[in-house]
């Protein structure tokens, strides 16, 4: 049986960079994925990376605009770790050759982005996780005899042991088919969001919130699950996500009129507000009649007043985006944007060292909730937050891993048991429906009630729909008997894992009774400080059986005290 | 936005090539009709075959943005990514209107349209120590480089190892040991960057391995296949160029003198003349250098292909044997070029490229600036310099002879 001490599930940006750290402690690592690392989806990150590099700059303005852009519910602590490392993990990225642009005396370039006091985002053309996540390949590939690489391995599920701690997990080797158990002293989650619980959503079909069940199903808890961000410039028929780092150069939002529309919801930032912001001022332009497009559900986002010398080589990949899935040349008309299910800010609670509440079990970026991002994450803070908290889990990891033994498990009952599973849901009789199709329903029922406006009556529809796709997706038939690259019946447990979390998001929406961030309820308009200034914890506790549990936790507050929000 | 999006769904019948290793059965064709909009992707149509049809169906896929590099297949013979390619032009390209959909080729195939990437694709990245050797000692904050660098390997970085450039190779497939497009792309990833400090070990490397850089044939395949422009051929030139003309690598492949007789044939005749070839590539522009004892064997080994091409009427004993002959105006224009790309190298020691993938092709004629944006500048000494320093002496044409554009 394999066995390491950190074994890290995901090998995007959280999951490598993490990998890198452990193994420059001594430790030995192990790095799982369902895909190649490279597939990972922060290949899809464009923007950039925020760091107070500037000498104009400031780590403690970086770390206030986070607090701000979180509506205040962004945990000071973890924001101030990240903001004040911000800087050296971006030259350690520059050091292991990231191609960063640079100004014309050789630093560093650096681009506006929304919710930023000042230009503070480093770029790659608008490449920039692809960049980033390359680059640590290629680092993993040096590094290929201390870091262990399971590539196309699919996790089933994590091995707790008679105590509560997390020692190994169960995984299947997408290519055989065969099953294995892993044994670690420490495991990080770091295999991303659940956009895919959404249709349609930015992100790739392989983000279907593996972690973020996983460690929900073991016991631990989530938090400020209700707070999903709607990114505002996605293409309207795919979903498919053009970059912030556009309104960035200075790209405009216009409403069927012609009219700049931000002006009346952020005078001062104008298409540069907080996502939250944007998305919600461009969702009333659509519903009150404003919007462009086929049914008038876009908003058109002009790039063209960007000089097109400077689109071309700091806006690349949008350019072809426009024309390869949209028909539009970007540099010379506007394209059609709205609203897109983009990132969720909540996940499996952690402390800044990506402990959860189960000892040996860490998480790191999408996965997890530290919370530095509360109620709304800025652009480019995904990255960072991935970097930081994904070196400090995988060096945390590591100490802890060096001062104990292997854990003694028999993992035998369960990996019978997780191959059963399997089986069964192969053998599944054809007389309920297609994993396809509920997966269809799930996301556009999220789409619809979980999404940028949200109220009461919504919320209990969709979560009594929810309740009735669980049962669904317990039966769902799959078409592949074979074991050789069997995705079917991983589409399958990846559907079980997104009902888990959609009932988790919609759980916590219709606990928080205000508007904060990404939360936006209709019936609730106000954001409520002395009521809600507090995260959503949910859990199920013991086996499950008593359902989710909901429970509050304070918000860390050091330095900011909470004010009205305007940009 | 574009009217074609307003078209109704409209049924596209896919043909797929299936492979079961489990079922001991070969490999077969399965047909799906689906329906969709004209400029939805072929993954999309796939995807769709797949939740309606048949689950089983397999294709490695994610991001539906042509970013992730997952969804490398051959459509209608041509290699692409899935999620690239509208409905619409592949029913166009497709000879009885029936998209064509096979896994790419040159790696072994799992299952379906599932390849093996890791036994040929990322074994070649592995071949080229694809990671950067920084410069002594590391500074503290950012290597301070020039602009234009980062942005021309900016280029290569776009690529996202989807393997479709390695899928067609012609020299792959002839010697499926050449180290191949993408990887010789990444390699030009580093020689390109002013931070590694190993330029001259990685040209050399790549330079005297026969399987190396001297072993592309020119024939753009790669740079049709690639979906981000990356132009893997062009970045093998350039590896080449700078191999030779600034490092002075001399390979043991003959690669540099094979180019150098290329070069001088059509100076001194205007076309290429293939029997002079070999011996002006082993011996050198001389008369004595084609009796060179390497060009001997050189041609020994290539008779029965020579015999062939006889036999065939491809070519004549006495075509063959005399130059082809130009008219001599042409004759002058040819080689007024050369002297002018001469001339320009001798007082400058820089090289001029014009970096499509940053100014982008473009019907329209292009304004001056952009074509100072286009020039990246190249080279030792050269790359020290500040960007305005080029500038002053721009290229009135857009593209020299030697520059980095694709057809």
């Amino acid at each position: 049986m394999p066995a390491h001490d950190v074994l890290i599930i995901g090998a995007g940006l959280a999951g490598q960079r993490a990998a890198l750290a452990a193994a420059r402690k001594g430790a030995s690592v192990a790095v799982m994925s369902k895909v190649h690392p490279v597939r990972s989806h922060s290949v899809a990150a464009a923007g950039g990376i925020n760091a107070a590099i500037s000498i104009d700059d400031d780590w403690h303005s970086h770390a206030y605009d986070t607090v701000k852009g979180s509506d205040y519910l962004g945990d000071q602590d973890a924001i101030e770790i990240m903001c004040s490392e911000a800087p050296a993990e971006v030259m350690e990225l520059e050091h292991m050759g990231v191609t960063f642009h640079r100004n014309d005396k050789g630093e560093l370039d650096l681009r506006a982005f929304g919710g930023a006091s000042i230009k503070r985002t480093a770029y790659v053309a608008d490449i920039t996780g692809q960049a980033m996540l390359h680059v640590l390949y290629e680092q993993l590939m040096k590094h290929h005899e201390t870091v262990e690489l399971f590539e196309e391995w699919f996790t089933i599920s994590l091995l707790i042991d008679e105590a509560g701690r997390c020692c190994g997990v169960i995984a299947r080797d997408v290519r055989s088919g065969a099953m294995e158990a892993f044994k670690a002293k420490n495991v990080i989650l770091a295999c991303g969001g659940a956009g895919q619980a959404y249709k349609p959503t930015t992100n790739g079909l392989i983000v279907t919130s593996d972690g973020i069940a996983m460690a929900y199903r073991a016991g631990a808890p989530l938090m400020d699950m209700e707070m999903v961000q709607y990114h505002p410039t996605c293409l309207v028929e795919t979903g498919i996500l053009i970059t912030e780092g556009a309104r960035g150069e200075g790209a405009h939002l216009l409403n069927a009129a012609g009219e700049r529309f931000m002006e009346k919801s952020a005078p001062n930032k104008m298409e540069l507000a907080s996502r939250d912001v944007v998305s919600r001022a461009e969702q009333i332009e659509i519903n009150e009649g404003r919007g462009v497009g086929p049914n008038g559900e876009g908003i058109y986002l002009d790039v063209t007043v960007v000089p097109r010398r400077r689109t071309l080589e700091a806006l690349r990949e949008i350019v072809n985006l426009g024309r390869d899935f949209a028909g539009v040349d970007i540099t010379r008309e506007p394209i059609v944007i709205r609203p897109g299910q983009h990132y969720i800010m909540g996940g499996v609670k952690t402390d800044v060292d990506g402990r959860t509440a189960i000892e040996g079990l860490y998480a790191a970026g999408e996965v997890a909730c530290v919370s530095v991002h509360g109620g709304n994450r800025l652009g480019a803070n995904s990255l960072l937050d991935t970097l930081v908290f994904g070196r400090r889990s995988g060096e945390h990891a590591a100490d802890r891993a060096a001062h104990m033994g292997m854990p003694e498990m028999d993992s035998g009952a369960r990996l019978l048991e997780a191959e059963a599973q399997l089986e069964a849901i192969i053998e599944r009789p054809r007389d309920g429906r297609r994993v396809s199709e509920i997966k269809t329903d799930l996301g556009e029922l999220m789409n619809r009630y979980a999404a940028v406006f949200r109220d009461e009556d919504g919320l209990q529809a969709a979560l009594a729909t929810i309740g009735r796709l669980k049962e669904e997706a317990q039966k769902a038939w799959i078409d592949d008997r074979g074991t050789v690259f069997n995705q079917d019946v991983l589409g399958a447990i990846e559907l079980g894992y997104m009902v888990d979390c959609a009932e988790a998001i919609v759980l916590s929406a219709i606990e928080r009774k205000e508007s904060r961030g990404a939360q936006y309820r209709t019936d609730y308009p106000e954001r409520n400080d002395e009521q809600w200034l507090k995260h959503i914890d949910i859990a199920l506790n013991g086996d499950g059986a008593g359902g989710p549990q909901i429970t509050y936790s304070p918000v860390t507050i050091t330095q900011w005290q909470p004010e009205e929000r305007k940009y | 936005m574009a009217e074609s999006h307003d078209r109704p769904a409209e049924p596209f019948t896919l043909r797929m090539r299936r492979y079961d290793p489990e079922s001991g059965d070969a490999p077969y064709w399965d047909e799906h009709t689906i329906e969709l909009q004209p400029h939805r992707s072929v993954l999309e149509a796939i995807l769709q075959a797949r939740d309606r049809f048949d689950g089983s169906i397999g294709i490695r896929c994610s991001c539906r943005q042509a970013i992730c590099g997952s969804c490398g297949v051959r459509v209608n013979g041509e290699p692409a990514l899935a999620c690239h390619t509208h409905l619409d032009a592949a029913r166009r390209s497709a000879p009885d209107g029936v998209i064509e959909i096979e896994p790419m080729g040159n790696m072994p195939v799992i299952k379906d349209l599932i390849v093996d990437m890791d036994a040929v694709h990322w074994k070649k990245i592995q071949r080229v120590t694809p990671w950067l050797i920084g410069k002594q000692p590391v500074p503290e904050r950012e290597y301070l480089v020039p602009r234009e660098s980062m942005v021309d390997v900016t280029q290569t970085m776009a690529c996202i190892q989807c393997g479709a450039c390695v899928s067609d190779c012609l020299a792959m497939e002839v010697d499926p040991l050449f180290i191949g497009p993408a990887a010789l792309a990444k390699a030009y990833r580093f020689v390109g960057d002013p931070r590694d400090d190993e330029h001259f070990a990685r040209l050399n490397d790549l330079a005297q391995d026969p399987h190396g850089m001297f072993d592309c044939t020119h024939c753009f395949k790669c740079v049709d296949a690639c979906p981000k422009d990356v132009n893997p051929m062009g970045q093998i030139m350039r590896l080449r160029r700078i191999a030779t003309a600034d490092h002075h690598i001399v390979d043991q492949n003959n690669g540099e003198r094979h180019e150098a007789a290329f070069a001088s044939l059509i100076r001194d005749n205007g076309l290429l003349w293939e029997a002079e070839l070999l011996p002006r590539s082993y011996g050198g522009n001389s008369w004595l250098g084609k009796f060179h004892p390497r060009a001997a064997k050189e041609l020994i080994s290539s008779l029965p292909t020579i015999v062939k091409a006889l036999v065939r009427g491809k070519v004549t004993p006495m075509g063959a044997l005399k130059p082809h002959r130009i008219p001599k105006p042409d004759l002058k224009s040819v080689q007024s070029i050369y002297e002018r790309i001469d001339g320009r190298d001798s007082s400058s020691g820089q090289r001029f490229e014009l970096n499509l993938y940053i100014v982008g092709e473009d019907e329209e004629p292009p304004p001056q600036e952009l074509l100072v944006a286009g020039v990246a500048v190249e080279g030792g000494a050269s790359a020290a310099e500040p960007p305005g320093a080029a500038e002053g002496e721009q290229p009135a044409e857009p593209a020299s002879p030697e520059g980095s554009t694709s057809v």
